[in-house]
């Protein structure tokens, strides 16, 4: 399918099984024009769209299935229940022309199925934010939709709030037993969410597949970035074990080199380790004197900027970005720096591009 | 004492309100999610009749309905005369007072959240069920306010009334008519009268849309608590 935006073109190919898929990019990636087309929100320029083998879009033969008629399950940001309806009127919505009695057991069955039965005569304004994405997924369920889509559906919620609807979408998509599409830009609720995932940057799909695949082997910067990984650096191809690290002044041996020649180099900040300098700690490879440019604290973790000892005086202020437990980093401090840190050949990412 | 101008001004304005409900909800949907020069240029045509002098709006109305006008022809090829009858002042008060209801309508649509619409048509709505069941109850408030205010304005209607309906008492003379033409012939008790008259109607409407405003549909009063 493919939409020109504002800047760039949304030009994405993929398929969606019966698991749930996350679909994570950055904001301005295109991932929401994407449900909205799917949803027929929107109006792509040309390709097709189809809906467990029904086209509901496709250009070549001028097919646009209206959005009321496409039978698509859409969770949106805000929640966007109707504000004079009460629950129940909101879910029963999308039922009419339905006998009362298989309305009512649609209504029953959506509302037990996300825990909200007894709410059903309030107003949306009188229920609390988790209740509100409850009904707004009973809602969206009560129609039996062909696919369910949810636009960043945690996005907002504060934190408790959050693992309360994570866990009921958990349910929710194991007994739905049809295409889910769950974007997100929180690489965290992709993970944790949905086995396969497709990752957005720029409107294209710059990676697709097993999610946990994509986060060990992210196949670009890009994707790393977004999967979590702090540090990047060029590099320069010395042999077919060895690379220099442009931005971080070192010299790195890497796992052998069968494909393209790397041009980048990454690491995860939590994949960084510190070690003992004593001894021949210097002469193995990947180890690296160090001295500290500024941390960050959060109540558990410590990120260190790191500053390599080879580094130049105009190079940036730090070179490398770790994070540890604070219960190790309490060891490490009383040793006067520099420190060493490793960075461990099967822990570094390489990136063609 | 004729009280049939107080009869006539209700029905003349309550027939009025009635049209330009419709018309001006019509052509604020219509108008919705439109944009572009064309709509500038049609936008300019539908607010006209606020900004022209109403005895403007009223002579371009006799060109146009009169017996020698374009639509006068087609009336009179049915066997009916408009000008100077009651429909002519239905006429002239729906136009003058379409602006408000339009402004309004539109501006009380507009407020209503698109993606609520969205969410709608998602859920199998056709257009019309969008609008019934969720941009109207939404907008009403709105909607509402610029029924009194269309009503007012027909209420108050004399310039473009007096050049297309003229003044046949019993007909076409209306409160704002009569109270000109009992000045005019020096009635000033006649005058005072539907002064009075007029006042209290406008005091009651005043009244009317305060209370509406305040009282407040269920879903509003819960919010509001």
């Amino acid at each position: 399918m493919r939409r020109r935006l504002r800047d760039f073109e949304l030009d994405v190919v993929f398929q969606a099984g019966d698991e749930p898929l996350a679909v994570l990019g950055p904001s301005g990636s295109g991932k929401t024009m994407l449900l909205r087309a799917i949803a027929g929100l929107e109006r792509p320029d040309a390709g097709k769209i189809s809906l467990n083998g029904r086209a509901v879009y496709d250009s070549s033969r001028r097919l646009r299935v209206p959005t009321r008629e496409r039978r698509i399950g859409m969770l949106f940001q805000n929640f966007s229940l109707f504000p004079h309806k009460t629950a129940r009127e909101n879910i029963a919505f999308g039922l009419p022309g339905l006998s009362a009695e298989e309305r009512e057991r649609r209504i029953a069955d959506a509302a037990q199925k996300v825990h909200v039965s007894g709410l059903e005569s309030r107003f949306p304004r009188e229920l609390s934010g988790g209740e509100q994405q409850r009904v707004a997924l009973a809602r969206a369920l009560a129609i039996h939709p062909e696919a369910l889509l949810l636009d960043e559906a945690l996005t907002g919620l504060d934190t408790h709030l959050r693992n309360q609807i994570e866990h009921q979408l958990e349910e929710t998509f194991a007994s739905f037993g049809r295409p889910v599409l769950f974007v997100t830009h929180n690489m965290e609720e992709a993970y944790r969410l949905c086995r396969r995932m497709i990752v957005l940057v720029g409107g294209r799909v710059a990676a697709s597949g097993a999610t946990e695949e994509i986060f060990r082997h992210p196949p670009t910067v890009e994707v790393a970035r977004l999967t979590g990984c702090k540090n990047f650096s060029r590099v320069r191809v010395v042999s077919e074990t060895v690379v220099e690290a442009l931005d971080w002044n070192v010299t790195l041996t890497v796992p052998r080199i069968s494909a393209a020649p790397p041009k980048f180099v990454g690491i995860r900040a939590h994949h960084i380790r510190f070690v003992e300098a004593g001894g021949d700690a210097r002469a193995e490879n990947n180890v690296f004197p160090c001295r500290l440019a500024r941390s960050s604290e959060t109540p558990f973790r410590i990120t260190l900027f790191l500053q390599t000892e080879t580094a130049g005086a105009s190079d940036s202020e730090f070179q490398l970005q770790a994070e540890v437990f604070k219960e190790k980093w309490e060891r490490f401090k009383s040793i006067p720096p520099p420190w060493h840190v490793l960075l461990s050949p099967e822990s570094l990412l390489l990136f063609p591009d | 004492m004729d009280w049939s101008p107080l009869w006539i001004s209700l029905a003349t304005s309550l027939s009025a309100t009635a049209i330009t409900l419709v018309l001006g909800l019509i052509a604020a949907v219509w108008r919705e999610n439109r944009t572009g020069p064309a709509m500038a240029v049609a936008d300019g045509f539908l607010l006209l009749p606020l900004v022209l002098p109403p005895t403007v709006v009223g002579f371009l109305l006799l060109l146009v309905a009169g017996r020698n006008g374009p639509l006068g022809r087609l009336f009179e090829h049915f066997g009916t005369v408009v000008v100077f009858s009651w429909p002519a002042t239905v006429i002239a008060a729906s136009i003058v007072s379409f602006p408000l209801m339009y402004l309004t309508a539109r501006a009380a649509l507009e407020q209503v959240d698109p993606y609520l619409l969205e969410a709608a048509r998602t859920l199998g709505a056709n257009e019309w069920r969008v609008f019934r069941e969720v941009s109207l109850p939404l907008a009403w408030p709105g909607v509402l306010a610029g029924v009194v205010l269309s009503f007012a304005r027909a209420l108050g209607e004399f310039g473009a009334t007096l050049m297309v309906a003229g003044d046949i008492p019993g007909r076409t003379e209306t409160i704002p008519i009569a109270i000109y033409f009992a000045v005019e012939s020096g009635e000033m008790r006649r005058a005072f009268l539907w002064c009075g008259i007029d006042l209290g109607i406008s005091l009651f409407l005043l009244a009317a849309l305060y209370r509406w405003t305040q009282s407040r549909s269920p879903w509003r009063a819960r919010w509001a608590r």
